[in-house]
Formats: structure tokens, C-alpha cells, sequence
């Protein structure tokens, strides 16, 4: 018998695909996958692979779909492979915002207008002033991000604007209170916020810390409702290298389960710490 | 390794109906109840169903429970009695964003408090799912989704092949649901689909004031479905709000048709629909 416990793929509801692979023009330094210029671990993705997905993913009754990377706006298709997803299911791209000219948020706009579902454009951003998030994201970004996260509320998209706590104190009630605070000062009238725990993988491992051996699911056992609140009972992680588990583990070679989304859909035996973060932080990388 | 496949819940089939009407969460709205129990005996339906949430945002919890069980209407269990009737501290309604879960608190809190043992004993006692069928449809009615009680289905998250999908592994034609507080309908192909009845308890965040109810019938053998807008004195249920010290919020969205509270759950264009 394992030593780790296992989650069962419950249910295939949402289907990332890494659009712009492990490309990214920040090179941010808490990114659990390394993302940058010049990382092109996962490459990425044209209309038609994108298209043969989205078609499995169909058949096999998905409910929502996640665009990131690296960042989806890179990816030169990214509006026509938006639409794609769009006449099938509810879309949210994760990206850094700083692309985000307004004739771009004005494209999103038509797609979010022309479809049945929802769009959601979700930015990241790691704190409330330059200093606190330039340190991370780099010199000059905080601006840029800003600039991205207006032109999307001038286009009447409200994005969800989400912050790791590399910002000190970000997940607290006073954090979260004065995020808030500053979001509606940027012109947001509705702020939506999503606060997620750092992963120690990638280049954070370096910046902070890497995972302790006190950091395992080994010798856990999960109850039903513990294991159906896991993403990966409910995901599943496309790439241009295969099918991977969840958008976390595309550094960990056993975490690609397969090369199409039907050969995924079995358990997966939660081995990695990054597990062990989202099992009792309860983190999941939807909205 | 163990059987980590989530429990289905208890499951009741009550035959083939000509008509029904279908109540979505009441969240104590007791005065809307009386007003959709006319609509229901106007428009001379076979039976009555209230799909779960009877208490919540409103006053007097009570006052909604008596007229369900006296009122021969046929229940099936929300979150909230699944929460009351367990004696959970919070509704399990499902909100993720800690602003949603603030006031869901408060709204679990006075429920419980003025929900007598008796009610909460029968809350326990109730389906999780009723089948029916009507002109021709297989109907699986359930509080959130057929697999959870506490799911979401939203208009625009909802998409046409979850749906299918959903048909196909619960063995039924429509799905119908409340939960989301807001009415919609999509069938992919005729007589398959989702019927989401909206709520009773609180309106669909429009800038109007009533409330929203559906009925299904059998129409020359095909299915048809309707939702029907619930008109009350939403003025006495504020008045009422407001001696109980629910909060401002509460009464503000009864008055003027606008959700004040539990907007984060919602998705991008719900949101952007409403006025806050």
C-alpha cells in the first residue's frame, strides 16, 4: 500500500490549458514555475492544438476553462483561441496585466459580449504600492499592471485581481481590508480579490524557502470530502508537452499522466509537498 | 484504498404529474410563500415543491416552516436544513470569498436561533432529490446540482456540455435547481436541459422587487416551463427585517431589488448585471 494518499479524478469540471507555456515576459521571483523569457519548458500552444483539446474537453462535459502561462497574451492566437473557448464554456485568463493596452481589453469585451458564458480576466499584482510589488514582479511593473487593470475596467471588465502572500500580511483581515481599499482607489468600483498562499517550487524555493520533510500528505488518509475539494478531483492541466495533473506540478516529470484528457482520468497519488499546501491551506488555483 | 466516491443523497420518485409548481430557496420569505401558494392553486398545479433553503436573510424562520408542512407541500432538503437539521455552525452555502461569508454568518446564525427543534428534527427527514415526470421529461429536482447540494449553476457557467453530461450520468431529461437565487433556463435539445427555478426569498437582483417562481406541465405531451414573477408586500417583509435587526443590507435588497450582500460568488456577467 502507498504511503501518500491518493485523489480520484471525481469529475472532469475544469480544464486549464497553458496557452503560453512556462513563457512570460516578468520574470517574477516567486513564480513556482519559473516562468520568464527565456523558460521554454512548455512551449506554446497553436489554435489547432488548443482546438483538439477544447473538442475532447466538450465530449467529455468540462464546465469552465483557464487560460495561463507564462502569459496568454503572448501567445499571438490568444484572442482567436479566447473565442474558441468561449463558444464552449466560461473562460478566465490569468495573466500579469502589463500587455493590456486598451484596443486589447476592448477585443475581450466583444468576445465576453458575443458569448453566452462568462469571461473573467484575472491580474496579479503583489501588493499595494511599487515598492512592495516591484521587489517581486520587477522594476517599474507595479505601474504597468495598473494601467493594464484600468484599461480592462474602462473596457466594463471587472478583473479579479489576485496577490500571494509575498505580500506580508496580504491574507489577514487588516491585508485584505486594505487591498481592498486600494483596488476601489484604482478605479475599481466592485474590487474582487482572490489571496493565495505561496508555493514554495520554482524560484520561490530560492527566494523564501523550499518545502520542509514536515510538508507531506505521507501517512495521511483522506476523507471523501477532503479529497473532492482537491483541484485535481476536478482538473486537469493541458500543455505542449502532454496532460499534466494541475497547473502547479509541471516541473515534476510523474505528474504528466498522459497525452489526451481521457487517458488522464484516474487517480493521482499525492506524493509532492505542493500537495501537502493545498490540502491544508486549501488552495485551489480557480477563481 | 478507500472509497473516496462522493454519497448520493436519498432520493424519492413521486410518478407522473400533469402540472407542478416549483419553489426555489424561500429564505424565510414567508410572505412570498403565500403569494406563490396562490399563483400555484390559481393556476390549479397537482402539486407544490420547495427545493431547500426555506430559512435564511428573512424573518421568522418558523413562519415558513409551518406553512410547508400545513400546506401539503412536498419538500426536499437545501443546504440549510442539511446544516440545521445537523446542527452545523455555518450554512455550507458554498461562498469562498470571506465578504459572502460575513453575511451568510448572520443569516445562519438567526435561522438557527429561531428555528424551533421540532422543525430542524423534520428538515432532517427530508429527500435530497425528487423524480418526476412530466409530459414526457424525466425531472431530477435537487437544491444545488444532482451531485451537490451546495453547487452553483449558474446562467453563464453552466455550459451546454456539463449539461449533457449531467443528464446522462443522473438518467434524466431536466435538471431542476435553485441555490443561485437566480432563474434561468437553457435546453440544449427539446425536453433536455436545466430549469434553475431562482428563489422566493430574495429578488433576482434586477432593480425590481418581486420574486421568481417556476411551473412545468405537460403540454400535449411535450414539457413546457415557465417562470412565473412572484409579486408580495415586500414593504411588511422590511418592516419586519428590520424589527428582527437583520441587517441594513438585507432590508436595502428587499426594498430595491438590488443584491447588497453574497455578490463575490457571483459570476462576471451575473455581477456586472447588478448594481453593486
Amino acid at each position: 500500500m502507498s504511503a501518500f494518499p491518493s485523489a480520484p479524478l471525481v469529475a472532469l469540471d475544469t480544464l486549464w490549458l497553458q496557452v503560453a507555456g512556462t513563457l512570460c515576459n516578468l520574470r517574477c521571483t516567486h513564480c513556482f514555475i519559473s516562468c520568464s523569457p527565456d523558460n521554454h519548458a512548455h512551449g506554446m500552444m497553436d489554435r489547432a492544438a488548443v482546438a483538439r483539446v477544447l473538442q475532447e474537453a466538450e465530449a467529455l462535459g468540462v464546465r469552465e476553462y483557464y487560460f495561463t502561462g507564462g502569459d496568454p497574451f503572448l501567445n499571438r492566437e490568444i484572442f482567436e483561441l479566447a473565442a474558441d473557448a468561449l463558444a464552449r464554456g466560461p473562460l478566465s485568463i490569468l495573466t500579469n496585466g502589463v500587455l493590456l493596452k486598451p484596443e486589447w481589453c476592448a477585443r475581450l469585451r466583444e468576445l465576453s459580449d458575443a458569448s453566452p458564458y462568462s469571461l473573467d480576466l484575472r491580474v496579479s499584482i503583489d501588493g499595494w504600492d511599487a515598492a512592495t510589488s516591484d521587489a517581486i514582479r520587477g522594476e517599474g511593473t507595479f505601474e504597468r499592471i495598473l494601467w493594464g487593470i484600468g484599461n480592462l475596467a474602462r473596457a466594463g471588465l471587472n478583473p479579479v485581481v489576485t496577490v500571494t502572500e509575498a505580500c506580508a500580511g496580504a491574507g489577514s483581515v487588516a491585508g485584505r481590508t486594505r487591498l481592498l481599499s486600494f483596488l476601489t482607489s484604482i478605479g475599481l468600483a466592485r474590487p474582487r480579490l482572490k489571496v493565495m498562499p505561496l508555493l514554495r517550487l520554482g524560484v520561490e524555493a530560492q527566494r523564501s524557502r523550499a518545502y520542509g520533510p514536515a510538508e507531506t500528505l505521507r501517512g495521511v488518509s483522506l476523507t471523501a470530502a477532503e479529497a473532492d475539494v482537491l483541484q485535481c478531483s476536478s482538473s486537469r492541466t493541458v500543455t505542449s508537452r502532454g496532460v499534466f495533473v494541475c497547473p502547479i506540478l509541471l516541473d515534476a516529470p510523474a505528474a504528466r499522466m498522459a497525452d489526451t484528457l481521457s487517458g488522464s482520468l484516474r487517480p493521482f497519488e499525492l506524493r509532492y509537498p505542493s500537495c501537502h499546501t493545498c490540502h491544508v491551506e486549501g488552495l485551489t488555483c480557480r477563481t | 484504498m478507500p472509497d473516496l466516491t462522493p454519497a448520493r443523497p436519498r432520493e424519492e420518485d413521486h410518478g407522473t404529474l400533469r402540472r407542478v409548481a416549483l419553489l426555489g430557496g424561500i429564505y424565510s420569505n414567508y410572505l412570498a410563500l403565500d403569494a406563490a401558494l396562490a399563483v400555484a392553486r390559481a393556476r390549479e398545479v397537482d402539486a407544490v415543491y420547495a427545493l431547500g433553503d426555506f430559512g435564511a436573510f428573512g424573518p421568522h424562520p418558523d413562519r415558513t416552516v409551518e406553512r410547508l408542512r400545513d400546506g401539503g407541500v412536498a419538500c426536499i432538503q437545501g443546504n440549510y436544513e442539511e446544516s440545521l437539521a445537523a446542527g452545523a455552525g455555518d450554512c455550507h452555502c458554498g461562498y469562498t470569498d470571506p465578504r459572502d461569508n460575513h453575511f451568510a454568518q448572520i443569516s445562519y446564525d438567526y435561522t438557527r436561533e429561531n428555528t424551533s427543534a421540532e422543525h430542524k428534527a423534520w428538515m432532517g427527514t427530508l429527500p435530497g432529490h425528487v423524480r418526476l415526470r412530466v409530459g414526457g421529461s424525466r425531472l431530477l429536482l435537487c437544491h444545488g446540482s444532482p451531485r451537490r447540494i451546495n453547487e452553483f449553476l449558474w446562467r453563464t457557467t453552466t455550459p451546454d456540455a456539463f449539461i449533457r453530461r449531467t443528464l446522462a450520468e443522473f438518467a434524466t431529461d431536466v435538471v431542476v435547481c435553485t441555490h443561485t437565487g437566480l432563474h434561468w433556463m437553457r435546453f440544449p435539445e427539446p425536453g433536455r436541459g436545466v430549469l434553475n427555478v431562482g428563489a422566493l426569498g430574495r429578488p433576482a437582483n434586477d432593480g425590481r422587487t418581486h420574486v421568481w417562481c417556476a411551473i412545468v406541465e405537460d403540454h400535449g405531451g411535450v414539457l413546457r416551463a415557465e417562470h412565473v414573477p412572484v409579486p408580495y408586500d415586500h414593504e411588511r417583509l422590511a418592516r419586519e427585517m428590520t424589527a428582527e435587526g437583520l441587517p441594513a443590507e438585507f432590508v436595502e435588497t428587499v426594498r430595491t431589488g438590488w443584491w447588497t450582500t453574497c455578490l463575490e460568488i457571483l459570476p462576471a456577467k451575473e455581477r456586472a448585471a447588478g448594481r453593486f
